[in-house]
């Protein structure tokens, strides 16, 4: 009943590693001083890792507009309450 | 109802097997362990509808207790008492949950034409969730609450009230209204009957939809809020307190993201309800269909974006203040959408005004009025004059009495047949609508004047000069309430010794109708194929249906 | 009345429901589920993520000089301590779709071992922390850092018991090529567990 999507073991492990490799890369960084540059690589090797995750552990590639849908919805609630918050802390 | 054909659509009625239908296997444990859709609604509409006369009767207190300015009758503090209890149990454990939980339990399969939900047993565990969540808050009454049903801090995070405990009572409450919401998502994207294209659905499962989004989406943030206020009077974490550094504001934040989305929650499902009620009494097909079905998510998705205006005097930066204060006219369009199309419904119908329909055009009145007064509202330099004032007790109890307990109410006596299997009396249901009618404006008209004149809301003493109107609205409280008694005794009446209602009692369209009153177990024999939209209704001729 | 004669309601017992759906369906529907799921747990973390931004817009300096005191090392060890039981249940997953039930219960029993290794750690940091007199209400950013590691804790201890749950399903053979729709989205959650530990870890031990 399930569609095999032709994941087999050997996809898994890669992007294991992939995740290591990006731990390790992060945690590498951390240790250099860029100022607000160490953020913003911090989060984006963090998005990278949560895409990999998202993508083949979750199988979020192989599914279809509906999954990704109620995938992504709560992401822009989420920078909505951010973005509302902070139009208040941010100017007053 | 002598004729039984409605627009030439079959109906099959109840047969002798069960003519009890889902109501045929009795006792206290088929209810308590019952996966059926129809039951676990039922529970939840006896549920909301007793903590409903629970808050009315802390309503009325709260009125006779204003019948004269100063301190009479109760204390200071047990004011604030009831009218925290009044607020938190009409909201929390009465008008969020009766109508997406009650009503759209019931009738969400059945409109879809599936046999139950997609997961009967969350369904069930929602319930029981609501129940413990319940029992929590009645616990925490040891002390009981006294913050108003906002809890903002810094006041709820010091009381002496129990609001610790309150907060994992209300975690639970949102957690079931989750589960409801997740329930109802998956339940119309995936079991579905063939043919049920999204814009065959009747407008009911679009408000539904609309609303369990927001259910889905917002609960969750006010379920953290809720557990850091906890965690706050717990283990002192500051985020909420200004002498740790931390901002009361982000508390309002959090809870508006949730309540103000929430209002749709409550209003939404009203509103589908007053969809499906119109065009049957009118006798004609709905209006801008799609305009409707459309504005419902409209509304959902603009409703997330306008809580800041709960909050123009809480010391929001100004650039906040404007960019909410801007958004929250938009709200105005699509709720406008829909009343247009209600009104356009009806013109040249052939409407006949049976109790439903009486409810339904109620609700349009009353929430237009309520929501014009929120135009007052929502415009930042009147909102300053106004906040915190009666007006703004006036605006919400004309929206969400005036809306949402009106489309309950219209639902119910709608309803009441399929669920019941048996008719209410009309006559009285017209008594308790005319009571109800006049008792409601009398009470909440007057609140528009007092507000408007300076009368502080939740203020247990007010000026002399505002004692005739206050006189008025608590003489008005009395009318609803004999409004609502006669409208119970007509549900507990109904119950008993109501006439056996037959399948279609107003010649609805849609699917519930073309099953038995009450509906099988399963409710559909099988499961219907759907080839046209459900409001194909043509006018009344003299010589009976076309 | 009526145009048609009733007929007798299906032969199931009242109370009693029928499959209502397709295993086809059934499936598609818990996979909705759990994704709906998700959104509402990304919202629930997302009022912490919030109250992050929020506090740290407002006090950097005070971020800057309090992240040095979480340790880093342990921190990353943690991380990949998870993406390893992440990867496990994954292959748990591949292993069940080709039927294979020796190796889902050896993935099954791997993960919860690895969740098991995660909050033994972080007991340790937090232990540590407390001897050093670092309590939740210290200042806003250790604040931060009880409540959302407490609050992904409490989510890594629901993921054990879940997925225990699975196991022991696993260990009656329940589950087959054809049927195994409660290790996927059991699967599903624990990745999402580790998806949240993925931003933690940066937000609170890499950047200051």
């Amino acid at each position: 009943m399930t569609k095999e999507h032709g994941t087999g073991y050997g996809i898994y492990v890669i992007v294991w590693i992939a995740l290591l490799v990006l731990t390790g890369a992060t945690v590498a960084v951390s240790y250099a001083n860029l100022g607000l540059m160490n953020v913003a690589v911090a989060l984006l090797i963090a998005s990278v890792k949560a895409s990999l995750v998202a993508l083949f552990f979750m199988h979020l590639k192989f599914e279809n507009k509906l999954v990704w849908t109620f995938a992504l919805v709560p992401i822009f609630f989420l920078l909505l309450v951010v973005g509302g918050t902070l139009s208040d802390t941010l100017f007053r | 109802m002598k004729d039984t054909t409605a627009d030439g659509v079959a109906l099959t009625v109840s047969g002798d097997a069960h003519p009890r239908g889902y109501l045929e296997e009795k006792g206290f444990w088929s209810w308590v362990y019952t996966l059926d859709h129809k039951r676990i609604g039922l529970l939840y509409l006896y549920t909301t509808l007793f903590f409903f006369l629970l808050g009315g009767i802390f309503a009325l207190l709260i009125r006779i207790k204003l019948l004269y300015p100063g301190q009479q009758i109760f204390s200071d503090h047990m004011y604030n008492v009831l009218f925290t209890l009044h607020g938190s149990v009409m909201i929390f454990l009465f008008i969020i949950p009766a109508i997406p939980s009650g009503l759209g339990n019931f009738f969400i399969p059945l409109l879809i034409g599936a046999r139950d939900v997609a997961f009967p047993r969350i369904n069930l565990a929602s319930y029981w969730v609501f129940v413990a969540g319940i029992l929590v808050i009645l616990a925490s009454l040891v002390r009981p609450m006294d913050t108003g049903w906002t809890f903002y801090t810094p006041y709820s995070a010091k009381t002496a009230a129990d609001v610790t405990l309150l907060s994992f009572g209300i975690f639970l409450v949102g957690m079931s209204s989750i589960l409801t919401g997740l329930n109802f998502l998956v339940t119309i994207h995936k079991l579905r009957a063939p043919g049920m294209t999204w814009h065959r659905f009747p407008l009911f499962i679009w408000g539904m939809y609309a609303t369990s989004i927001i259910q889905v989406v917002a609960t969750p943030v006010v379920g953290i809020t809720f557990l850091l206020l906890a965690m706050e009077r717990l283990f002192g974490v500051g985020f909420f307190d200004p002498a740790k550094g931390g901002d009361p504001v982000l508390f309002q934040h959090f809870f508006w993201f949730y309540s103000h989305p929430v209002v749709y929650v409550m209003i939404l499902p009203a509103m589908g309800i007053i969809s499906e009620v119109i065009p049957v009494f009118s006798r004609k097909p709905i209006f801008g269909y799609r305009a409707i079905a459309y504005s419902s998510l409209a509304i959902a998705f603009i409703g997330f974006l306008v809580w800041g205006h709960h909050m123009f005097v809480s010391g929001m930066s100004k650039t906040a203040n404007i960019i909410f204060s801007f958004l929250t006219f938009f709200v105005a369009v699509p709720t406008a959408i829909k009343v247009f199309n209600w009104i356009a419904t009806m013109y040249k119908g052939s409407i006949t005004f049976e109790s439903p329909m009486l409810y339904a055009l109620t609700f349009i009145f009353l929430f237009t009025f309520g929501g014009l007064t929120g135009m007052f509202l929502g415009a930042l330099a009147t909102n300053v004059h106004a906040h915190d004032t009666y007006f703004v007790v006036a605006h919400f109890h004309y929206t969400m009495m005036g809306g949402t307990m009106m489309g309950l109410l219209a639902g119910l006596h709608y309803w009441w047949p399929k669920m019941t299997g048996r008719m209410l009396s009309e006559k009285l249901a017209r008594a308790g609508w005319l009571l109800t009618f006049i008792g409601f404006n009398v009470t909440f008209l007057t609140q528009f004047f007092l507000g408007y004149g300076g009368m502080p809301r939740r203020w247990a003493e007010y000026p002399a000069q505002f004692q005739p109107l206050n006189i008025v609205s608590t003489a008005g409280s009395w009318i609803l309430a004999a409004g609502i008694l006669i409208m119970f005794v007509n549900f507990i009446r109904g119950l008993y010794t109501g006439e056996p209602a037959p399948a279609s009692p107003w010649k609805g369209l849609t699917l519930e109708w073309q099953v038995p009153s009450p509906p099988p177990t399963e409710n559909f024999e099988e499961i219907p194929h759907i080839t046209n939209w459900p409001y194909g209704y043509t006018k009344r001729k003299t010589d009976g249906y076309e | 009345m009526g145009t048609s004669e009733p007929k007798a309601v299906s032969g199931a017992n009242p109370g009693e429901h029928a499959a209502h759906a397709s295993p086809a369906v059934t499936y598609e529907a818990a996979k909705l589920g759990i994704w709906t799921f998700i959104a509402t747990e990304v919202l629930l973390f997302g009022g912490l993520f919030t109250t992050y931004i929020v506090f740290r817009t407002k006090f950097p300096h005070m971020f800057h000089a309090d992240y040095v005191h979480l340790n880093r090392v342990l921190g990353a060890v943690n991380t990949v301590v998870l993406i390893c039981s992440s990867l496990t249940v994954a292959l748990g997953i591949a292993a069940i779709r080709k039927g294979k039930q020796g190796m889902l219960r050896l993935c099954l029993v791997l993960t919860i071992l690895l969740a098991a290794g995660f909050l033994v750690i972080k007991y340790f940091e937090w232990t540590e922390k407390f001897a050093h007199g670092l309590y939740p209400g210290t200042d806003v950013f250790f604040s931060l850092y009880f409540m959302m590691t407490g609050l992904h804790g409490l989510h890594v201890l629901a993921g054990m018991l879940v997925l225990g749950a699975v196991l022991v399903l696993a260990g009656q053979g329940r589950f087959s090529e054809s049927y195994h729709t409660p290790v996927e989205i059991s699967g599903l959650y624990w990745h999402f567990v580790d998806l949240v530990w993925i931003y933690l870890f940066p937000l609170f031990y890499l950047i200051g």
